[in-house]
């Protein structure tokens, strides 16, 4: 047994070594984005709802353009957990779209938009939207969830106990503000755009903000950086419209199986004294 | 299971009752008066953890069930709309997605813990061959619900492991357009595996019967290995067994609680919030993490029908595990040699779990191979000479001497 044990611990510090190594090298694959703070990010994140209006802002006047976000409808908007506006207001801003409808005679129409209704998609179809773009952009209901970096070991492990869940906004910002110039010796595809952050580097959407473009209601810098932020964070949002509720149902649930599992340990215990 | 001897109703109901059909009889010697060993410790609390998180998965799933479209057109949006409109529709299919990985969690701690302690030796042979069956049920139930979500990961999961029937020599590919009911994963391929994902649950259930069953035949395996002999090495299941368990319990929801409310996506990939699409194939395919040790096995040998077979075989391999260890003693707590290899054993799982998630290149293939090659070895050669060679410590008399032993 005694001969065994040095065996034992060496191919642990082996096994552990080898872990090490490759966490390093994957990092040139892609460009990990830097971490932002986040409203809804930890236990008793929530979303911030004047963000979530500027996003709304910037996916109406620049995303929109592009990219369709198919799961969401315009009574969304007013939803608790949300970017807040009322109903009132959600309704103005469907009547501002035209939806395509049926008359009573089967007759194809447009008419205004109402609460019920999902956001109109920009193309009429895949296909129209790649003849136009080249690549069709993808819908973006899910699109903060759908997109991640990985963090390799150990990093993966901290993230499980600091809920670290934010690499989808996290991506998304840092590729929204992450054009440049493609490095000399880069060979850029025809029609692709150079960009820090996108796996490859290459992508087809060009740069989407510029500073000033987007007018906002509040005081928020006007700044590129900042669009990217407020867009990231209403995709978030559009991604997971409840996460709100789920951290704070979380937080109560949380506490409830934590007393119901100190009065099950004393009530083990007094069972068991007999016995031991 | 056997008896209720000890159980007479007092209500004039129950009396009646029972004279027809004995099934408090039944309920009382299996759950409350069945004697269990005084000295188990929490590794056998996941049974009854086990029993929850089926409940758990059969509960959310046919509630899911109501919400969920089976079509490739909708498969995806339909559980978006779950997501998003049906009133907690979130809580049950982050339960459900969860509630799979604690399910499996909690049956790789529960298989361990057999193996530690040697309960899958005589007379338990059946009890852990129902196990493995149980086993590999799960692993087919829990591909099935991955593929239904029918975002990227799911499509491409599903289209990697059917086509591994096609190494089959001869009738291989005639079996896998069998399997799709088509000639690629399609509409029938997702039918099918949305049927069997609901049928092979309750089909786990009923085993689980079984399982339980067979365990109340021959009652608990112990830490010590070796059997009751008196009353005093044993006490009731109720309270006893119950609180611990419950407790146990209790703290593994905290867990679950933890990953549903808090990082409910931690565990799955990203790429599966993208809608299938049979014309992209996404940069890297993984399976789920419960399936990554197999399937870092398969690609660590090159040859696909050897590797198909050595994924098979690595699992299938388990139910000969009673025969393969040739030693007289169960617990490694006597095994001074077994125990050691028994956590290199358990650091090659977790490392082949940890390969599979890397590209099949380089170092990884070499290391793969190494940790492959270790895990069968531990069963077709470790285990049978250890039998004969290892010098084993001398066992306790009986449990209750082990118990206070220890204490004094």
């Amino acid at each position: 047994m005694n001969i065994q044990r040095p065996i034992f611990a060496l191919v642990l510090a082996g096994s552990l070594a080898a872990m090490a190594l490759p966490a390093s090298a994957q990092l040139t694959e892609q460009v990990p984005p830097p971490r932002l703070k986040w409203s809804f990010a930890g236990p008793f994140g929530k979303y911030d709802q004047a963000q979530l209006q500027r996003g709304f802002k910037i996916y109406r006047e620049v995303c929109a353009n592009c990219h369709s976000m198919d799961m969401l409808s315009f009574r969304n908007l007013a939803d608790a957990g949300g970017p807040g506006f009322s109903e009132a207001q959600a309704e103005a801003v469907a009547a501002e779209y035209k939806v395509k409808d049926l008359d009573d005679l089967g007759n194809p129409i447009e008419r205004a938009g109402r609460l019920a209704d999902h956001f109109p998609a920009p193309f009429a179809n895949e296909l129209a939207a790649k003849a136009t773009h080249g690549v069709a952009p993808p819908d973006m209901s899910t699109l903060a969830k759908a997109r991640s970096y990985s963090r390799g070991f150990p990093w993966f492990v901290f993230d499980m106990v600091t809920q670290y869940q934010e690499h989808g906004p996290d991506y998304i910002a840092a590729y929204l503000n992450g054009y440049k110039d493609a490095p000399k010796g880069f060979v850029l595809p025809e029609g692709g755009h150079y960009n820090e952050y996108f796996p490859g580097h290459t992508t087809a959407m060009p740069p989407p903000l510029q500073a000033g473009q987007v007018t906002y209601d509040d005081a928020s810098p006007q700044t590129a950086e900042q669009y990217s932020k407020d867009a990231a964070a209403f995709l978030m949002w559009a991604a997971e419209p409840h996460l709100d509720a789920r951290k704070r149902i979380g937080f109560q649930v949380m506490i409830f199986l934590i007393v119901l599992a100190g009065l099950m340990y004393f009530t083990k215990k007094k069972v068991w004294s007999a016995v031991h | 299971m056997s008896g209720h001897a000890t159980y007479q109703p007092t209500n004039r109901v129950l009396q009646w009752l029972e004279k027809r059909l004995p099934i408090g009889g039944l309920v009382h010697s299996s759950f409350i008066a069945y004697p269990t060993p005084r000295n188990l410790n929490y590794w056998w609390a996941f049974g009854g953890i086990l029993s929850f998180m089926l409940g758990v998965q059969i509960i959310t799933g046919i509630v899911l069930a109501m919400h969920y479209t089976p079509h490739v057109d909708m498969a995806f949006k339909s559980i978006e709309i779950v997501m998003r409109d049906v009133n907690f529709g979130w809580l049950l299919r982050y339960l459900h997605a969860n509630g799979a990985a604690m399910f499996f969690l909690a049956v790789y701690i529960h298989m361990f813990r057999g193996l530690y302690y040697g309960s899958y030796k005589e007379p338990r042979e059946v009890l852990w061959i129902l196990g493995v069956i149980l086993y590999l049920l799960m692993m087919a139930t829990g591909f099935m619900g991955y593929v239904l979500v029918w975002g990227q990961m799911s499509f491409w999961a599903a289209t990697v492991i059917t086509n591994l029937f096609s190494a089959i020599p001869g009738v291989g590919d005639a079996i896998v357009t069998w399997l799709w009911g088509g000639y690629a994963v399609g509409n029938p391929t997702l039918n099918r595996f949305y049927s069997l994902h609901y049928l092979l649950p309750f089909v786990i259930a009923g085993v689980v019967v079984l399982h339980v069953w067979a365990l109340h035949v021959t009652g608990q395996n112990n830490p010590t290995g070796i059997e009751p002999k008196s009353d005093q090495d044993t006490v009731s299941f109720t309270p006893y067994a119950t609180i611990k368990d419950g407790f146990l319990m209790v703290c593994f929801c905290i867990l679950f609680a933890w990953f549903v409310f808090y990082i409910p996506n931690f565990l799955g990939h990203s790429d599966n919030y993208i809608p299938a699409n049979p014309a992209v194939t996404p940069s890297e395919i993984v399976p789920e993490w419960y399936y990554l040790p197999f399937y870092a096995i398969l690609r660590s040998i090159p040859n696909k029908l050897l590797g198909v077979i050595a994924l098979f075989g690595s699992i299938g391999i388990l139910a000969f595990l009673p025969w393969l260890d040739t030693s007289k003693v169960r617990s490694a707590r006597y095994r001074p040699l077994f125990r050691q290899f028994f956590w290199l054993f358990v650091i090659a799982a977790v490392g082949l779990g940890w390969l599979g998630t890397k590209p099949p290149e380089g170092i990884y293939v070499i290391l793969a191979r190494i940790l492959t090659f270790y895990y069968f070895a531990f069963f077709l050669i470790v285990l049978p000479l250890l039998g004969i060679f290892e010098k084993t410590k001398p066992l306790p008399n009986s449990i209750s001497e082990s118990v206070l032993g220890a204490k004094a």
